[in-house]
Parts: C-alpha cells; structure tokens; sequence
C-alpha cells in the first residue's frame, strides 16, 4: 500500500485537485485516490452484479451452485471486501469495495444494523487512533467508507420498515444513496409512481440519505445536483451479458420481449449512478465524509471521553468517583 | 331431466348420472377458497386478479407515508360470486398483508397456519353436529399461493420455515410473480435450484403424486411438477400493440404478453388452477388435509376423555359416571406454531 498523507492535509488536497502544484499531483495520481464504498441490500436485488458491472469486470465471480443444505441456514452477515483498481478519465482510484452479504436475509434481522454501524465506527475509531499517534504510519490506509449504496427492493409500495431502520441508524455515520435494485421488473409509470412514494417516505420519516446539495457555495453545481436529487432512489438494472454489434460492445439484459441496455439513460440510471459515484461526486463525498461525518464522530466521541486533551484529568476524575463509590458500599 | 336414450331394451341408463350430478352442482355452486401467501409488493393482488379476469382484491400494500407499518401478519379474507355458463363459484380469496414485512419475521407465519387449521376445525365442528346442515358452507383454504421472491438463488430460510408447515395444513403452489425481472437463464436455473431444495427439505408441494392416477393424469401431473415454480407475470392492464389488445405490460424495451408462453407461465398456472385441477384441489384438501386434521383432533378428544373417565374412576369412591365430555374442537384445537 502507498503512504497517504495525513487525513487534514488529504481533505484540503482533494478539494483543490486542480490547483496543486504539478509534483505533488504526479504522486498522488500514481498512488490513486482512496476511496471506500460498501454494498448493502438483501439477497437478490443485484449488489454481487451491480458491482461487477460497475467495475467493467469480474470482481465477485458466480459463486458455485451450493448446496440445498444451506438454503434454510441463515449464513450470518459478512463483510466482504474487494479492492479494484480503477481509472476514471485519467483519475486513479484505489476502489475499494465492501460487500455486506446476509444482511436482511434471516428471519429475524435486527442485528444487522448494529454489525453495520459498529463496522462503520471501527474505521472512524482507526483514524482517531492514527491521527493522535506521535508518530504516524507513513503506510496507514483510510478505511473510511465515503459512500453506502442501499439496495431498496422493487415492490411498488413504499419502504419496508427494513429500509426505513436501515437508513435512519446509519444515515448520521455514512453517506447513504438509496438505489432500486432490478429496477426493470417497473414499467415507467410504475418506476415514477415507486420513487414518488420512496421520496414521500423519505421526507416523513426524515430520512438522513445523502443530500447532494450540501455545498451551498457553489451555485452551478447546486443545479445540476438538484435535478440529480430527482431521481433517488436511483433505478439499477445490471448485465452479466455484453454484446459486440457494429458499434462496438453493448451491456444488455437479454429477456424473450426486448433488450435492455444498461448504458442507456432513457433505460436505467445505471450509467448516471456510474458516473457519480467514479467521476463527478466522487470528491463531494469523501469531502463530507471527512469534513462533515467523521468531524461529528470525532467530537462526540472526545467529549464521551475517549482520545481528547482532557484525557489524563477526565481519567483522574473517573476513577476517584470509582474509588467513592467502591468505598460507600463497604 | 332428459329421458334416458332408450335406442336398445338392454340400455339401462346409468351413465346419465353425470348428467344428473351436473344439474345438482349448477343449482347448488362451489366455493373455493385460496390463500395468499408472501412479502408485500410481490405481486399477490395483481396475479390473482389476473387469474380470475376480474378485480377480486386490492392491494393492501402501504403506498402513503402516514398509513402505519404493520407489525403482524394480518389475515383479509375477501368472498365474491363469479358466474360463468350457469355455474356459480363462491371464491375467497384471503389476502396475508404483513407477512415476512418486519425486521424480524420469527413467527410471521403463525396467524397463517392458524387461519388455516381455524377453517378445518369450523368444519368439523360442524360435521359433528347432532343436527348437521344439508350442505355444510366450506371455508377450508382448498389452495396456498406461495410467493417467492424473484432474484434470489433459491429458497430463504423463511421460506423454509413456511413452506414446511404450510405443506402440512394445504395444498401449496410455489410461484414467482413478478418474474419480468428475471432472463430465461436465470428462471431456468431458480426453478432447478427450488426443485432441488424442496426435495432436500422434503417440502411436499402441490399435486401430489397418487397410485389411483392413470397414465394420462400422471403424464400431466409430471409435466407441472417440471414447471414448479410457475414462473408468472400478472397485469390487470390492456395494452395496446398494433392495434391488438394485449393484456401484459409495456416496457422502455418491449411488450409482455401475460398469455405468450414464452413470456411467462401464466397460461400454465391458469389452465392448471382452474382448468385440470380445480375439482381435485377441493377433493384432496377435504380427503388429505382435512382427513388429517380431523384424525388428529378425534384422537386427542378421545384421549383427552379416557384421561377424564380413568380420573374419575380413581377418584370417585362412589362410583359416579364419568362427566360426558361433548366434542369441544375448538378447546382442543391447539395451533401449532
């Protein structure tokens, strides 16, 4: 693994990608940026696939037919995690990606939120750790997740109470993108009434999914932002299959009355969700995520008790009240 | 009634009886009693109002922000009569919003089994009348929808659990409703994993294989265990494709046919439900379900009565007679979890 600079220096460096003196942005474009995503979403509603066609490649191969045995044993949930090295319009992006199976598929699943969220704290508790180190470790690699991408079933309802604890627990720890999984089992008129119904939900429950409008400073982007905000939950239809025409390859999904082709935006918000998450907000969200998430964490956790410069006094303090109260009870 | 074909003096006349049966079952009508069981949003309502051509049920899934989630299973029997040539079916089709909607669905399934087993005990009761109507009203569920989840590779540990004790109270058919998602490839091999599972967990599903079947039941019987799960697709839409209606939906890429066998097993599901097999699904959930049931709870009557009469004949010094115990089904109905 490259050394990556310390996190301050690195949140000003991604800002001011563009205005870095030219040796500084030659290492850092070796190295790529990091950048973390994880994958969460019951079985079936296309994450294993979604992150292959992400990636252009077979990150998660099929896995092999298993046995019937296993279909009844709810397999608890995993944190796989799979590192990809990508290049996006010139930008090299150490990807890695965390892929959550088994969330959401047992009979009883509330567990799963606190796995998530003690996983997601974990990373922030490394970096507390490394940033108060005196000496620093020049290999230290940010595990941070910058972006949850939450796989919402197609029902044609509203949220499952699943999706609304999902997003409500862990929306003030990661940054939250609902996405429709197998969005082609909707017509349009479905896919429209669907995401009306999500939003409606979303707002109610104030559900704290990524707000892609948080940087106000910027007014060109708030627009185009705002129209992105229009289509969360974002549609996802995936491929396995390419097809090679005359024009070159095609992603499509191949069913007896049509084909879908993945790139096609009329068709999906695959290839926008693509785009967003690999080129244009890809600083936008590890930008808040340092700026904004893991600042929160850092000041609740200092004034809870843990690293802060208060440290040696508030420990003092503790174990006299410890020493008090082991006395009064003799 | 239509006088016999008296063509020759050894004609006796007996096969009119089908006749006879006929005008009997005209006057008299059916019902039929099916339930539907499956996570919200799966295409319940759609593909049972598709079924039966006309808009029987509602969806009960939640589509405002302020309706309440619900927290149980709730059980929403819906009855109406359907005419069709002079015979008329009195069909209730009992809806199971809630089911396998929660966080945690550890015992989801239990207002379900229990609905069921609540219908075969109103029946005996009723059979064990002293005074029995002429005619008793069935509500036995004579069919189990079963909805599986499109996308997954095979079946859910909740759909084990279910499936397990439902098999055991009714006559169960797997389907996958909103299978437009899935390619032919991948309906083919969830359908082989199903099988192979099923068989694994030894989850008996309709029809059951019988040795009164002839050749010909046996051949067709086959040819729809091969189709299990019924891969479906249901629309209440018409759609219009140059200038044909189509019943089916209309997709950014392309039309579905509900009807085109290619497209999806509706046909399938239809012809077998309504068109094969609808007399013997009520046949085999009052000869097997039924019989079952009724075993069990005669047995446990009769147990629970010899327990009383060895009591008091222990007990009483003077003798007295045992207290006749009439047949309380509903006491002894104990609804298995």
């Amino acid at each position: 693994m490259a050394p990556s600079a310390p996190s301050i220096n690195s949140t000003m460096s991604s800002r001011m990608a563009t205005a870095r003196p030219s040796s500084y942005r030659h290492k850092s474009e070796k190295r790529g940026m990091t950048y973390n995503i994880m994958l969460v979403g019951q079985a079936g509603l296309g994450r294993r696939t979604f992150l292959n066609t992400l990636c252009e490649r077979a990150v998660i191969a099929s896995p092999d037919a298993p046995n019937p045995e296993t279909a009844n044993v709810a397999d608890p949930m995993k944190f796989d995690t799979y590192e990809v090295a990508m290049e996006e319009e010139g930008t090299r992006i150490s990807l890695t990606v965390i892929d959550t199976p088994g969330f959401g598929d047992g009979l009883d699943n509330t567990s799963c939120f606190k796995q998530l969220q003690d996983y997601i704290e974990a990373q922030f508790d490394e970096v507390l750790v490394e940033e108060s180190r005196v000496k620093r470790n020049r290999r230290y690699r940010d595990h941070r997740i910058h972006v949850l991408v939450y796989f919402i079933a197609p029902t044609g309802h509203s949220l499952r109470e699943l999706d609304i604890e999902l997003i409500r627990r862990l929306g003030e720890y990661v940054n939250i993108i609902p996405v429709i999984g197998r969005a082609d089992s909707f017509t349009v008129e479905e896919l429209d009434a669907f995401r009306a119904n999500v939003m409606r939900d979303i707002v109610y429950y104030k559900l704290p999914v990524y707000n892609f409008c948080w940087d106000e400073t910027d007014s060109e982007a708030l627009v185009e932002n705002r129209e992105i905000m229009d289509h969360i939950p974002f549609s996802v239809v995936t491929c396995d299959e390419v097809f090679d025409n005359e024009y070159g390859s095609v992603r499509i999904r191949r069913y007896p009355w049509g084909t879908i082709e993945i790139d096609d935006e009329a068709q999906c918000d695959f290839a926008l969700l693509r785009y967003i998450l690999l080129n244009s907000h890809i600083a936008d969200l590890i930008n808040y995520t340092e700026d904004m998430l893991y600042e929160n964490y850092r000041t609740k956790k200092l004034e809870v008790g843990g690293y802060g410069e208060n440290d040696e006094e508030e420990d003092d303090d503790e174990e006299d009240q410890a020493l008090g109260a082991a006395k009064k009870q003799e | 009634m239509s006088a016999p074909a008296n063509d020759s003096q050894d004609y006796v006349g007996f096969d009119t009886i089908t006749q006879q049966m006929e005008r009997k079952f005209l006057k008299r009508g059916f019902n039929f009693n099916v339930i539907l069981v499956g996570e919200s949003g799966m295409g319940k309502s759609t593909l049972v109002n598709s079924i039966f051509s006309s808009h029987l049920v509602d969806s009960q899934g939640r589509r405002t922000a302020q309706e309440v989630i619900r927290k149980t299973t709730e059980i929403s029997p819906v009855t109406q009569t359907l005419e069709e040539n002079g015979v008329r079916v009195r069909l209730t089709i009992i809806d199971t919003p809630g089911f396998g909607d929660q966080c945690n669905n550890e015992g989801c399934w239990v207002p379900v089994i229990k609905y069921i087993k609540d219908q075969h005990a109103a029946y005996l009761e009723r059979e064990l009348k002293p005074q029995r109507d002429r005619v008793i009203n069935d509500t036995r569920v004579h069919a189990c929808l079963y909805f599986l989840n499109p996308g997954s590779r095979g079946l859910r540990p909740l759909d084990v659990e279910v499936l397990k004790r439902l098999t055991e109270v009714t006559n169960v058919i797997p389907v996958i409703a909103k299978s437009d998602s899935m390619t032919v490839e991948e309906r083919t091999a969830f359908k082989r994993r199903i099988k192979e599972e099923l068989v694994f967990h030894r989850i008996a599903v309709y029809p059951y294989p019988s040795e009164e079947d002839c050749d010909e039941d046996r051949a067709l019987n086959s040819s729809i265990r091969d189709l299990v799960p019924f891969a479906v697709v249901g629309s209440e839409e018409i759609i219009d494709v140059n200038g044909t209606p189509v019943r089916g939906r209309r997709h950014g890429w392309g039309v579905i046919n509900i009807f085109d066998e290619t497209h999806s097993d509706f046909v399938h599901l239809r012809n077998f439900m309504l068109r094969t097999h609808l007399s013997d699904l009520i046949e085999v959930t009052s000869q097997r379900h039924y019989e079952q049931f009724r075993t069990s709870q005669l047995r446990q009557i009769k147990e629970l009565r010899a327990q009383q009469a060895a009591a008091a004949a222990s007990g009483g010094i003077m003798g007295s007679m045992p207290q006749q115990v009439p047949p309380q089904v509903p006491a002894v109905h104990q609804p298995m979890a």
